[in-house]
């Protein structure tokens, strides 16, 4: 039972990291209907700014998250300026295969610059530190890292929930015309939603270093989780992202403990296909 | 009302592909060319991706279904006649029969499900497709696990699909490839099918208004799709001689089939043959030059090629040679520009 309990605890902070990866994504998915295949190496390089910057300046990650995430803001926003604002009205791979062009570029740019070994950070504030809750044992960092992840992701549903800002991003998704017509610039609300995008994954990708090993092939992973999340939880859903990312945390570690480690993408991947099996469109959508 | 103009179209079309072909025949034998084995390495990838990316075509460009899980039946090609040749000591022939089917058979029954998803939906469905069966066939000792298939010596020759000095032997095996695969995808284009498959891939509910059942000509493209993705992967596995499931049921894999075609042009007879005389020797002779370059060089210049040419020419390489042909062809004829225009 204590194991069960463990494992769950495990899984559900793992899980809102996932949520945190995909909370971006679910953003530019949601208004723009882009998949961004860079995703995972924006994940990637903010680790990287973070572990830089705390090995070579001693910054705690708990602070440096925040350069990762206005380093991602500006590449997101160079993503889109760059390369995504062409591809939109092309046939609707274009923007997958471009940023799958982009993630390759990112991937080898760092396996070439920073070579492909694994580095992590010791001596952060957060450290290896757990502390004892009944008869489980809570690792801190990632009890912060899922804390920063329900303050991020509820701060998102916020402004695209209840500000104008975010009145403006929902009219562009709608319909980008009608919003135009309106007078809202859809070209600058395109810009913001890849910059905040890229900032909500680089504070996820910026708090890592303080216990996941950084290397060049990090971030393929999380761009699959991340699609998975978006995916599952209902296009563009923040709310189910989040549920979906908890929900695969939680099958991740299940599958791993109690059938083998390897199962554990098994389980996820199996858990994507029977849910969108049942509802073609995500737990959330319509 | 088009027909007299269309069949000679066609024929001219047809004849091209012949000559090209033929004269790809004569290849081995300039000496020069088979002196540099580099050269011949390059030779058969180009038309093993050509391939590929035909047989890809058939379902993600005729049909308009974006497949990102072609490494799996390319990957079951592959296993087959490993098998066939590591585990049981046969000739790779009947696992590559075996193969071929086994590919059309789980292509069928994964599509099944998946062709009920739209859009990025089933993009994904087919990426956590290829996860799974990635890590299944790793954790799998029937099929080698992790380490893989590795070729045992044996006699070289077509009995055995093997050669080891000279890689003319495997040059006329990927041309039979190549011609074999766009000979069937240039029969299907005239083909009563291949008209269902385009109507499809237009308007489902528009072709399934006039008669056409669009459940059945997807399936039905999907399975000849991963048939022939199937036998790929087994000329893959006779050419490398090893086998693992990271070489060949990868996202990586995956992104290739999808790759070359679409940079090439998705749909068009010509784009996968385009796709991969562009792509792939970039690809090698990038490796070549650079790999040592502290790695990753190679596959930068390739990941500015793609957003490039995405972001420049969505109709990949064959709009940019429709483009310059245009360009040439206007001051000659004026009126025979049609016949193009239909090809």
């Amino acid at each position: 039972m204590d194991t069960l309990l463990q494992v769950l605890l495990d899984g559900i902070l793992n899980g809102m990291l996932y949520a945190l990866v995909a909370v971006g994504l679910c953003l530019i998915w949601g208004v723009m209907d882009v998949i961004n295949f860079a995703h995972g190496e924006y994940v990637m390089i903010a680790m990287y700014v973070t572990y830089w910057l705390g090995f070579l300046a001693n910054v705690d990650p708990l602070i440096s998250m925040f350069a990762g995430g206005l380093f991602i803001f500006i590449l997101g926003a160079l993503t889109y300026r760059l390369i995504i604002k062409y591809t939109i009205g092309k046939p609707p791979l274009s923007a997958l295969l471009a940023t799958f062009g982009l993630a390759m570029l990112l991937k080898n740019l760092c396996l070439n610059q920073f070579t492909p070994n694994f580095r992590i950070l010791s001596n952060t504030w957060l450290g290896d530190k757990t502390f004892q809750l009944g008869a489980l044992i809570v690792p801190v960092p990632q009890l912060v890292t899922a804390l920063v992840a329900l303050v991020v992701v509820g701060l998102t549903f916020y402004v695209v929930r209840s500000t104008r800002c975010g009145w403006a991003i929902q009219a562009t998704a709608m319909d980008k015309e009608a919003a135009e017509l309106m007078g809202i610039n859809t070209e600058r609300i395109y810009l913001l939603v890849f910059g905040i995008g890229g900032a909500t994954v680089g504070l996820a990708g910026g708090i890592m270093p303080t216990y996941l090993a950084v290397h060049p092939e990090v971030g393929t992973m999380f761009s699959l989780i991340a699609f998975i999340c978006v995916a599952m939880g209902g296009f563009g859903s923040i709310p189910g992202a989040l549920v979906a990312a908890i929900l695969i945390g939680v099958v991740e570690a299940l599958g791993g403990y109690y059938i083998a480690p390897v199962f554990k993408y098994v389980a996820v991947f199996g858990l994507y296909l029977a849910v969108v099996f049942l509802r073609p469109k995500g737990i959330f959508g319509w | 009302m088009v027909t007299p103009m269309h069949h000679g179209a066609l024929k001219r079309k047809d004849l091209f592909w012949l000559a090209l072909v033929a004269l790809m025949a004569l290849v081995p034998a300039v000496s020069v060319i088979t002196a540099n084995s580099f050269l011949m390495h390059v030779l058969i990838l180009i038309l093993l991706f050509a391939s590929m990316a035909q047989a890809w075509n058939i379902i993600g460009g005729y049909g308009g279904q974006t497949s990102f899980g072609h490494s799996v039946f390319f990957g079951i090609g592959a296993y087959g006649a490993g098998m066939a040749v590591v585990t049981y000591g046969l000739s790779p022939w009947p696992g590559i029969g075996v193969g071929m089917l086994a590919a059309a058979a789980v292509a069928v029954l994964i599509s099944y499900p998946c062709f009920k998803l739209s859009g990025h939906y089933f993009a994904i469905a087919t990426f956590a497709i290829v996860e799974i069966f990635n890590r299944l066939f790793l954790v799998w000792y029937w099929v080698g696990g992790a380490l893989g298939l590795d070729y045992p010596m044996v006699e070289e020759g077509l009995a055995n699909l093997m050669w080891y000095d000279s890689k003319t032997g495997y040059y006329y095996c990927a041309l039979v490839l190549f011609a074999l695969i766009f000979g069937i995808v240039r029969f299907l284009e005239g083909h009563r099918f291949g008209y269902y498959l385009r109507a499809v891939r237009e308007g489902q509910e528009t072709a399934e208004s006039l008669g056409v059942n669009s459940t059945a000509v997807k399936l039905t493209a999907m399975a000849l799709s991963a048939a022939l993705a199937g036998l790929c992967g087994a000329f893959f596995v006779q050419y490398n001689l090893r086998v693992d499931p990271g070489m060949v049921m990868s996202l990586d894999m995956s992104m290739k089939f999808v790759l070359v075609t679409i940079l090439g042009g998705a749909g068009t007879l010509a784009g996968p043959l385009l796709g991969a005389a562009v792509l792939i020797p970039l690809q090698e002779y990038t490796r070549a030059l650079w790999g040592g370059l502290g790695g990753g060089v190679d596959l930068i210049v390739f990941g500015v090629l793609i957003i490039v040419i995405v972001v420049k020419q969505p109709a990949g390489i064959s709009g940019i040679v429709r483009d310059i042909a245009k360009r040439f062809r206007r001051p000659a004829d004026a009126k025979g520009g049609t016949s193009v225009g239909t090809a």
